[in-house]
Parts: C-alpha cells; sequence; structure tokens
C-alpha cells in the first residue's frame, strides 16, 4: 500500500492555522491510508467452488475491498486492511458463495489466551 | 471618478444589477417572498443572455444552498438570495459554507418566521443565523444593499477571510419600495472585485482534493473552528478596506458602524436597517425643537460585531436605547441589545442601556413611537427613570 505524499508525522501537533482551508484534504484518493480492517468483528470468505464469478460482490462493497485481477474475482479475494466486514457482499451474492465467518475463530483455545 | 447614473428602482433590483455586474459563474435559488423578485429579476439576465452564469433551481432553499456549497467547492464564484423560512430551512448548510470556507454571497430579505404566519419585515430570520459564521451586513437603504452586494463580493473572496457573507435588506420596506440611487458602470465593478482565485478547487482536475472531510474525536475540529473564529475576526479590517476603498470609488459612506449627532449628543439609539431614517428624522426633529440632543449609531456589520466601534461611539451617552427587530425569547434582550450593552462593559463609567422590541412582523415604526423612546431617554438621562425592563415598542 502506498503511502500519503503529503507530510503527515506531526499531525497531531499541527494548530489550527496549519492545516488546509476549510479541512481540504489536498490529495484525492486518501482513504486508502485509513484501514478500516480494524473495524471487522466478522470477516467473509468466498467459496471459490460456489462463485459463478458474477462480480456483484465487487460491484457492492463499500470500501472497494474485493480484488479483480484480469476481469474474474481474484484468488486473493479481500483486502483485509480495509475490509470493515459489513457483510454488504455475503448479503448480496446471489449464490451464498461468501460465508461471515467471527474474527479469531481459527485460533485454537489455547491461541485465544495467549 | 467613473460616471454614475441615477435610477428609481426597488431595492430588490438593485441587489440584482449588482449580482449582475459582479457576474457569479452560478446561482442556484429558490424563490420566497420578499426575495423572489431578486432571483426573478436574475432569470431574466440569464434568459436574455446578459450574464454567463448557470442558474439552478431548485426544489428548496436546503438544496439551494446545497448546491451553492458544491459550486462554491468546485471553484464558482456563487451568489443566491432567501428570506425568513427559506434561511431556516438553510440553516444546516450555512454552517457548512462557513466550515468549508466558501465565499458564497447571499442577499437576505428579512422578513418574520411562522407562527403566525406573516410575510414582512423583521429580523428574526437573520438574527438566528447569527451563530453560523458567516459575515453579515444590513442596508439602510436600497443603495446600501446595492454597495453591500458589491463590497461582500470583494470581501467573501479576500485571501484573509474566505467566508460566506449574507447582505440584509428590510422585506418590503427595502425590497419592494421604490427608492432613488446611483448604479455605477459594469467595468468598474469588474474591475473592483476581480475573479475569483481558488486555493482548491474540485474542478481543477490536474490537483485533486477532498471536500467535506471528517474530523471526528481526536481529530482536528476543534482546531478547524478556531482558525474559523480567527478568519471572521480577521474580516473585520477587511470590511473596513474593501468598504473605504469602494466609498472612494462612489462617494457614499461606508462603515461598519454609521453615526449620526454623536459630537454634542447626551443620548443615543443604536438600530439596525431601515428604521435608522426614523430614527434620525425624530432626533432631527427634536434638535430643531430645542429638545433632547440624541446621536442615531447604525449598524451596517453585525458580524463581526464592531463591539470596539460602537463602545468609542457610546461612551460618556447618559442613556443608550437599543432597537431590536427580534427577539430572543427568554434571554435579557433582544440579540442586538444584548451584544451592544456587552460591548459597553468594559467602560469605565457605566452607561445605562434600555431595549426595545419593535416592528415584528412588520408592525408599523411610527414617528410618534420613535419620539417615545427619546423621551424616555431623556427620562433615564435626567434620573427621572431607571433603563430597566424589555420594552415592546407601541405593542397594544
Ligand atoms: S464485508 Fe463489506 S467491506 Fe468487507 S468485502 Fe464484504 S462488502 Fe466489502
Ligand atoms: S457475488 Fe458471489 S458469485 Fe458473484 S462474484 Fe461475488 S462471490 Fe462470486
Amino acid at each position: 500500500m502506498s503511502e500519503p505524499k503529503w507530510d503527515l508525522t506531526r499531525l497531531g501537533e499541527w494548530k489550527a492555522e496549519e492545516f488546509p482551508l476549510g479541512a481540504v484534504i489536498p490529495e484525492a484518493g486518501n482513504s486508502q491510508y485509513y484501514r478500516t480492517g480494524g473495524w471487522r468483528s466478522e470477516r467473509p470468505v468466498r467459496d471459490p467452488k460456489v462463485c459463478t464469478q458474477c462480480l456483484l460482490c465487487w460491484i457492492v462493497c463499500p470500501d472497494a475491498a474485493i480484488r479483480v485481477a484480469e476481469e474474474k474475482i481474484a484468488d486473493d479475494t479481500f483486502d483485509y486492511d480495509h475490509c470493515k466486514g459489513c457483510g454488504v457482499c455475503a448479503n448480496e451474492c446471489p449464490v451464498d458463495a461468501i460465508t461471515m465467518v467471527p474474527e479469531g475463530c481459527e485460533l485454537t483455545e489455547a491461541e485465544k489466551d495467549a | 471618478m467613473p460616471e454614475q447614473k441615477t435610477i428609481a428602482a426597488t431595492g430588490n433590483i438593485f441587489v440584482a444589477e449588482a449580482m449582475r455586474q459582479c457576474a457569479p459563474d452560478v446561482m442556484a435559488a429558490y424563490p420566497i417572498t420578499p426575495q423572489t423578485t431578486i432571483v426573478e429579476e436574475y432569470a431574466k439576465f440569464v434568459a436574455q443572455g446578459k450574464v454567463h452564469t448557470e442558474y439552478v433551481t431548485v426544489e428548496s432553499e436546503h438544496s439551494a444552498m446545497s448546491a451553492c456549497v458544491g459550486a462554491s467547492a468546485a471553484g464558482a464564484r456563487v451568489m443566491t438570495a432567501t428570506s425568513s423560512q427559506g434561511l431556516a430551512l438553510m440553516w444546516e448548510e450555512l454552517h457548512i459554507a462557513s466550515g468549508m470556507r466558501l465565499p458564497i454571497v447571499m442577499a437576505n430579505a428579512n422578513r418574520a418566521l411562522s407562527a403566525p404566519i406573516n410575510i414582512h419585515c423583521d429580523h428574526s430570520d437573520v438574527m438566528g443565523a447569527r451563530d453560523t459564521g458567516w459575515v453579515i451586513l444590513f442596508a439602510e437603504t436600497a443603495q446600501e444593499a446595492y454597495d453591500n452586494t458589491i463590497v461582500a463580493c470583494r470581501v467573501a473572496e479576500d485571501p484573509d477571510v474566505l467566508l460566506p457573507v449574507m447582505t440584509c435588506l428590510d422585506g418590503f420596506i427595502t425590497t419592494h419600495s421604490i427608492d432613488r440611487g446611483q448604479t455605477i458602470d459594469d467595468e468598474t465593478v469588474k474591475a473592483f472585485v476581480g475573479e475569483r482565485k481558488p486555493d482548491y478547487a474540485l474542478l481543477d482536475t490536474a490537483n485533486p482534493v477532498s471536500h467535506g472531510s471528517f474530523a471526528g474525536l481526536g481529530g482536528p475540529f476543534f482546531e478547524f473552528k478556531r482558525s474559523q473564529r480567527d478568519a471572521i475576526d480577521r474580516s473585520k479590517p477587511v470590511v473596513e478596506r474593501v468598504g473605504a476603498e469602494w466609498s472612494k470609488i462612489v462617494g457614499r459612506p461606508f462603515g461598519l458602524i454609521e453615526t449620526w449627532g454623536l459630537e454634542d449628543a447626551d443620548v443615543a439609539v443604536v438600530v439596525i436597517g431601515s428604521s435608522a431614517g426614523n430614527a434620525r428624522h425624530v432626533a432631527r426633529q427634536l434638535r430643531a425643537e430645542g429638545g433632547t440632543k440624541a446621536a442615531v449609531v447604525k449598524i451596517r456589520c453585525f458580524r463581526p460585531f464592531p463591539a470596539a466601534e460602537l463602545a468609542a461611539a457610546l461612551k460618556g451617552m447618559k442613556a443608550v436605547a437599543v432597537l431590536d427587530r427580534a427577539e430572543s425569547f427568554g434571554a435579557e434582550g433582544g440579540p442586538l441589545f444584548l451584544e451592544t450593552r456587552s460591548a459597553l462593559y468594559d467602560l469605565e463609567r457605566r452607561v445605562p442601556v434600555v431595549n426595545y422590541i419593535y416592528g415584528l412582523g412588520g408592525a408599523d415604526v411610527k414617528l410618534e413611537l420613535m419620539r417615545r423612546v427619546y423621551s424616555d431617554l431623556s427620562d433615564i438621562a435626567s434620573g427621572a427613570a431607571a433603563a430597566e425592563g424589555l420594552r415592546y415598542l407601541g405593542a397594544r
């Protein structure tokens, strides 16, 4: 993932007059720097054997977190840095190829304790 | 001095003419009495090809100001007009326009707010918007409405300001009465207002930016509000400077406040808008009769509030009456009273201040009512009466 073009290292110390006027962000497409993946309590998992490649999930994902390669849903389907776990894709998939799995369920009890 | 043309027209026509000369790129507006003839006249300019303005007809004032916000963020010079319920419906976008630092210019034809329904003049509409971060100018006459519109365009777009400006004129009294005034040639206005040069424009596709960002908990929201406060404070000398520049071109006065008879006055009336004329007329009569020596202080710029200027003008007065054409229900008095008395608080000698609510919903401000104010002021000045109580001037 690319880094912002403007220097935000001191952002927390900026004084009122240092911010761009009117809360403008002088770099478009900046939402990629904001990792919404941490909001997730459930993660989507796609079953490629069921998926018909209709691309509907790719269209409806509000975070552009579904990857497409060569006009097909990519094997490495979800960008978990940005997928916030809303479940829209699972809900909209016409063949129920996407399941929402609780985060952390793949861990063993010992791993959870650690 | 460039040649000026004397014409007879309503305040609204003067405003539409000034807007045409400022040549906004976009106007998004919705009609509402008594503002309608501004946007109606402007629509004619568009239809006749006299302006290049993109005229956006919308389904409400909420949409009108939303469209203005979008167009201004795109980099356009934007103007609109509204009144009363329309201004109330715009309220949330008023904050957005100032927070996004968009130099929109809007005329407001002052009119009462419902209920009961009333279409006539008072200042309830704009006073409800006084804390929305807009610079607010008031006109006494059609001429001032013309001048204020042109000055507003420059002030709004000044790099030290970049805030929206509302120019108010009294509903029907100023908007619809035919008044004598002067307009100047298009070239002079064009040179005076210049072109808008936005720092960030959505239409500048070579430099894409995000407008309307989020600044939540722990974000810089607090700092942004601070910078807005700094900007409106900075607008004060800009209003004065731009006003003085315009004043030099047209040969008419322009001040944050405008005073009459201050030099030797014992008492003063503070007033906004068209009633300043009545106040001066009666003050002049009283002086001619050998009566009270009164001054009249008219507020032309309400935001930023000219507190220091008022304190300097009113210090040493034996009594001051503040005339409010709006209520602030449950407060100590009307909005102008609250701010005027606060402006006088730091003076060495206490100035007795009394508040009158007058003219709500277009209630007539007859000369004998004005006389009553001056006679009350004499009583307070002589110690015969106390400066207390909220007075409803002329209410049955
Ligand atoms: S869960 Fe929501 S955010 Fe995540 S991939 Fe599906 S639609 Fe996108
Ligand atoms: S919506 Fe379902 S079937 Fe369609 S591409 Fe996405 S996962 Fe596959």
